[in-house]
């Protein structure tokens, strides 16, 4: 079976700047995967490419075994811009419907109905988007780019506008999409939540992939923190280590009241990627 | 194609939301308030003109008036159908209001020609109706009428549709401002053309009236536009016709069979070069 985005050898350039340089990426069915790197590395150019919005100067990148920007690729994928509006005179209800009629979904009110519950829109069904806090607005962009029930999802900082209950919303949704086998590219900025909900990340980092894996291959082992009579101190040390070590205090007479593994966060590994050259 | 009147809808009632509409339809009545109160003081004082003989002082009249209002029915229709697509494609980019649409599986080709239906249409409606509004209006204060009243609105209406093509081209690569500028630009050149061919005719020179003429058919809504003026007297004859082809209605030219071939011809070359463009072009 197709990937649901397979992208190979991708390269753009935009006049002497390379956006992407060689990127392979790959979304498998129900993947959940966060694309991270910082300002400028090329994510948004690799998610404008898989949607069809930008032209590769190389390489190439399908949706579900068909070419990107193909009508057969775009009926596949629901997509959320980084920087969207929609007309401020439409309400909410009527942006859902003209998507609907654009994708050529039959979901009717039931689905419009069931996407501003999903992002806890439904009493503003018919509030005009310009009555709508930033916020509202961008969950609004989260329902419109599920309308027609997208086998893929490219999601564009889709919770940068959004407070700490929108975010939590925009993730229990990450996570039930996930169940049903739809496939999510998450570009985000917020490693926290990246960690949270992805299966997998990919850091870019001026145009190429620089580290890619699930959060925990990518964690490294940071010592073993033990809190005894004599204090809280560091060893170093893996997991597998923490038996030996409880033994070898027992037998020391020294009583242990704790024992925590240590290992990087995802903003470790992240920095690690990309701190110094960002920096 | 499925996509088109769906976009073209959405289109037009976004045109009917913006407040250029307002404006220009409450200058609309201003301008066919002062419309009638001129074209009924003329025709009051016509018996008062000294007209030579053989010459119907109602006939210069009414063509002049009919023929001054066609200019500023095309012309305000163009200020309509323009302002409304100048920012079509690289000023809604810009905002953020394109790229959830095109990402649809709707083509980018379909949804250029549902943007020109949406503003053409509005700006054909717009200039057919204040074309009928001020026969209306002839017709109530002099009883005078045009030889031909069809062609002419269709022709206007064909002007300001092929504008509004040439502004949704330019709105592929041009900025809105730059758009704008540059679509006013080229309807200033037809209407240089049409005051060079006047020129030529009143001096009996060839070559003016060649320029005009090609000019003219270069930006084919000025080619229209005389074709619609001269059908609005296409049955006057004589001294008549001659009188009115030198006044302020001048401008006037026979366009031919060949214009309306060419004019579809012109227009959909040019919504092929912006489907082209816009198909090249990263959002």
């Amino acid at each position: 079976m197709a990937s649901a985005l397979a992208v190979k050898d991708l390269a753009k350039r935009y006049g002497s700047v390379a956006a992407l340089d060689g990127v392979d990426l790959a979304l498998g069915e129900g993947e959940l995967v966060g694309l991270l790197g910082p300002n400028g590395a090329g994510k948004s150019t690799l998610v404008k490419i898989a949607c069809g919005l930008v032209r590769p100067t190389g390489g190439t990148a399908e949706i579900c075994g068909a070419p990107a920007g193909s009508r057969e690729a775009r009926r596949a994928l629901g997509y959320l811009a980084e920087l969207f509006r929609f007309p401020g005179w439409c309400s909410a209800d009527e942006v859902l419907t003209l998507h609907q009629r654009l994708t050529g979904s039959d979901g009717g009110a039931r689905e419009r109905g069931e996407l501003l519950e999903l992002v806890g829109l439904a009493d503003a069904r018919r509030r005009k988007v310009d009555a709508m806090s930033k916020g509202m607005q961008q969950r609004l962009g989260v329902a419109q780019s599920l309308v027609g029930s997208p086998r893929v999802l490219l999601l564009d900082e889709p919770t940068s506008a959004l407070d700490p209950v929108g975010r939590r919303i925009v993730r229990r949704l990450l996570e039930e999409l996930r169940e049903r086998g739809v496939s999510v590219l998450l570009n985000s900025h917020l490693l926290s939540e990246v960690e949270l909900v992805c299966d997998r990340v990919v850091i870019l980092l001026a145009g190429k992939v620089v580290a890619a894996g699930r959060p925990e291959e990518l964690a490294r082992p940071r010592g073993i923190e033990l809190e005894t009579a004599a204090g809280t101190r560091l060893v170093e040390g893996t997991r597998e280590d923490v038996p030996r070590l409880l033994a070898e205090l027992a037998a020391a007479g020294e009583p242990v009241y704790g024992v925590r593994v240590l290992r990087s966060t995802l903003e470790d590994v992240y920095l690690d990627a990309v701190g110094e050259a960002d920096s | 194609m499925r996509a088109v009147p769906v976009i073209a809808a959405y289109a037009l009632r976004e045109n009917l939301r913006r407040r250029v509409f307002l404006v220009v339809a409450v200058l609309t009545l201003g301008f066919l308030g002062l419309y009638a109160f001129g074209a009924y003081k003329l025709f009051d004082a016509a018996d008062t003109m000294n007209t030579p003989a053989g010459i119907s002082a109602d006939d210069v009249i009414g063509s002049t008036l009919c023929g001054l209002a066609m200019f500023a029915t095309l012309f305000l229709g163009t200020v309509l159908s323009v302002f409304l697509t100048l920012g079509a494609i690289r000023g809604d980019a810009e905002r953020g209001l394109l790229q959830p649409l095109v990402v649809r599986p709707v083509g980018r080709a379909a949804f250029l020609l549902a943007r020109f239906l949406g503003g053409a249409s509005v700006g054909a409606v717009y200039a057919v109706t204040v074309y009928a509004a001020a026969l209306g209006l002839t017709a109530l204060a002099g009883g005078w009428w045009p030889d031909r009243i069809a062609a002419p609105a269709l022709e206007l209406a064909a002007g300001v549709a092929t504008l509004t093509a040439l502004s949704l081209l330019g709105s592929v690569f041009l900025s809105a401002t730059a758009n704008g500028i540059a679509v006013f630009m080229l309807f200033g050149g037809g209407l240089v053309a049409g005051v060079l061919g006047q020129i030529g005719k009143a001096l009996d020179s060839h070559t003016l009236r060649t320029i005009a003429r090609i000019t003219s058919w270069a930006v084919p809504y000025e080619a229209l536009y005389q074709d619609a003026l001269h059908r609005i007297t296409l049955d006057t004859t004589g001294l008549t016709e001659w009188v009115l082809q030198l006044g302020p209605f001048g401008g006037a030219e026979l366009g031919g069979s060949w214009l309306p071939l060419w004019a579809a011809a012109y227009l959909a070359a040019v919504l092929a070069l912006a489907v082209w463009g816009f198909a090249r072009r990263d959002l």
